[in-house]
């Protein structure tokens, strides 16, 4: 796993890569000159957005959005903040996002260890609809989803639409049966890899398949556990469509759908909206700081298997 | 139903002794198969429900007259394929949304994934400061496109995006609106859009490439290949599974399109998409539930075309 992973190690001769001597000279100014332009038009939006969100919109109406004048100054993020309402919006996206993962990698571990470790009959049929599922575009299961929620009766004291609709449970359950399929594949790989006499030696010692599950396996998976709760974070974080669909009141969305109003909310001012662009990156940049190895690892383990 | 996977250190004998010892159930007590059962079952009933249940009454749905809502007065009818002959022939929308989902497909095919091939090729040979470029190139792909959406109108927007800022159109009358003509929308969101894709098929193509084994391009190298011969008639050919994958995606990214359109106009005015087309029937005002699932039964037959290739390529080992 660990050479999936891009290092900030990468100037030597890394592990895995073209070795630089391999190359003549003229593919590497090719090379230079290439990604140099490339990465210099990828950088443009971000940077464009960061610097709009840091003059006043008064100094870009006077100067011009394309010009140096004016002030420079974190207003903008702090009226975004209060105007936009952030703080709710993500708490709303912790209240979807956390229960969320949890959810999806123990139901997909107890389904990969099922499926991994021993053979039943349908083994293989399970895996297929579970990552088949998984492919599905969200919208084949709109409709259909959509009413069997509306449908559903909750007591008023859980749910004050009564159902399912317009409940953060809702988007969690839509969230997890969606992403359950692909962490079942990547953990019933990784699993089936581990030796089977753990088990056995387990089994002789008397326990039970649960506790062989809870304390043999899932431990011994870990790294994988770790890069595929890293991955479904940034997933589920960053889903648009189940919150759209199933939540009505503004005030219950998490913030990659909450975004959607911030034009009407802001009145076009993009200042404001660039703050309000950046302020919504940082959980996800956050993360690319701090596990952007456990974020590779989760998708190459994910199409590692061919 | 011996299968080595590339992500584990486990090495090619032990994953081979790993799954012929496993055991058979009868080994068990009744109790541990009760346990075993409900591992199984739960997740795999909220799979069921959720997904595939759904999936299939979207296809029952779709021949009949439910409109708002399912409990609906004089109740759901069966009509047999009028919504599809309702979609084909009176809903303008419908045949560009097939160009357009099309369209999205070619161009994640031809420019957008090949480029990411490309930055992943280069960024291979280890240059100095090749981790910056990558981490440009990264983090577009933490972004949802959502997001995306927001940040490229700030490019886009007539009056005061970059681009018509830079041409000296902003705010003029001259200024192109590129999220909002609908000649050219579709083009600015598809840019939009690559502007994550590529970096995520470089991560892809990044793991492969440290997966190929070193020797065989110095092999190469030796017999006096160039880059580009080395990576043709070597590289490339040896990454075959990791290609299979990025196709797939590919095909699935192209018909799961619906954010970035949704965002930019909710999927009208020249982005119309298959899956925008399925909301709009959902959501608001012009519900018809009918027409809606018709619609989601046209995105699932055509996407289990890549679904059951990707199935049948992966688990055609275990089929045995």
């Amino acid at each position: 796993m660990s050479d999936a992973a891009p290092t900030k190690t990468g100037s030597a001769d890394q592990a895995g890569g073209t070795s630089r001597r391999l190359i003549s000279s003229r593919t590497r100014i090719f090379s230079y000159v290439f990604l140099s332009i490339t990465a210099f038009l990828w950088i443009i939006p971000l940077v464009w957005t960061l610097y709009t969100s840091l003059r006043p919109e008064a100094d870009t109406n006077k100067y011009g959005y394309l010009s140096t004048g004016g002030a420079f100054n974190f207003d903008n993020f702090s009226q975004a903040w209060t105007q936009g309402q952030f703080a709710h919006y993500f708490v709303n996206s912790a209240i979807i996002t956390i229960p969320a993962v949890i959810i999806t990698l123990f139901l997909a571990s107890m389904v990969a260890f099922a499926v991994s470790r021993f053979t039943w009959k349908f083994n293989i049929t399970l895996l297929i609809l579970f990552t088949a599922g998984n492919l599905l575009p969200a919208q084949i299961l709109a409709a259909p989803l959509f009413q069997f929620f509306k449908h559903f009766p909750l007591p008023l004291s859980v749910s004050d639409s009564g159902s399912l609709l317009n409940t953060y449970y809702g988007v969690i359950i839509a969230n997890v049966a969606f992403q359950v399929g692909f962490c079942t594949f990547v953990l019933s790989n990784y699993m089936k890899a581990l030796p089977t006499e753990l088990s056995e030696a387990a089994q002789v010692d008397g326990a039970g398949v649960f506790r062989q599950y809870w304390q043999i396996i899932m431990p011994l998976t870990r790294p994988a556990l770790a890069a595929l709760a890293t991955l479904e974070f940034i997933w589920i974080y960053n889903d648009f469509f189940w919150a759209l669909l199933f939540i009505q009141s503004g005030d219950r969305l998490p913030i990659t759908t909450g975004i959607n109003n911030l034009n009407g909310v802001f009145a076009q001012n993009y200042n404001l909206i660039a703050a309000g662009a950046i302020m919504t990156a940082v959980p996800t940049l956050v993360i690319y700081l701090v596990l952007q190895k456990q974020f590779v690892a989760g998708l190459t383990l994910g199409s590692s298997k061919g | 139903m011996a299968t080595t996977t590339a992500s584990k250190p486990a090495t090619g004998p032990d994953a081979v002794k790993a799954a012929s010892g496993r055991r058979r159930l009868h080994l068990f007590s009744t109790g541990d198969k009760v346990i075993l059962s409900l591992m199984v079952g739960i997740p795999a009933l909220f799979e069921a429900v959720l997904v595939w249940l759904p999936a299939l009454l979207s296809v029952g749905l779709s021949f009949t007259n439910s409109r708002l809502d399912i409990t609906q007065p004089g109740g759901v009818k069966f009509v047999g394929i009028s919504n599809y002959r309702f979609i084909t022939q009176d809903y303008p929308p419908f045949v560009p949304a097939l160009e357009h989902n099309l369209i999205w497909l070619l161009f994640l095919t031809l420019i957008a994934t090949p480029l990411g091939l490309l930055i992943a090729v280069l960024l291979d040979f280890n240059l100095r400061g090749s981790w910056l470029y990558q981490s440009v190139f990264f983090i577009p792909v933490m972004l949802s496109l959502a997001l995306v959406g927001i940040i490229w109108q700030l490019m886009y927007s007539s009056d005061s995006g970059l681009i018509n800022s830079v041409l000296g159109t902003a705010g003029k009358p001259g200024a192109v609106d590129w999220f909002g003509n609908s000649k050219i929308n579709l083009w600015a969101a598809l840019i939009a859009t690559s502007w994550k894709h590529v970096g995520y098929i470089m991560i892809l193509y990044l793991a492969g490439l440290k997966g190929v084994d070193p020797t065989l391009k110095e092999a190469a190298a030796i017999d006096g290949a160039t880059a580009a011969q080395t990576f043709f008639r070597v590289v490339f050919p040896a990454m075959r599974p990791i290609n299979i994958i990025v196709v797939v995606i590919t095909v699935i990214e192209a018909l799961r399109a619906f954010d970035i359109v949704y965002i930019i106009n909710r999927g009208t005015n020249g982005l119309e998409l298959v899956s925008a087309l399925v909301v709009q029937n959902l959501i608001g005002e012009g519900t018809n539930l009918g027409v809606g699932a018709a619609l989601a039964t046209v995105l699932l037959v055509v996407s289990l075309v890549p679904i059951t290739i990707y199935l049948g390529r992966t688990f055609r080992k275990d089929m045995r």
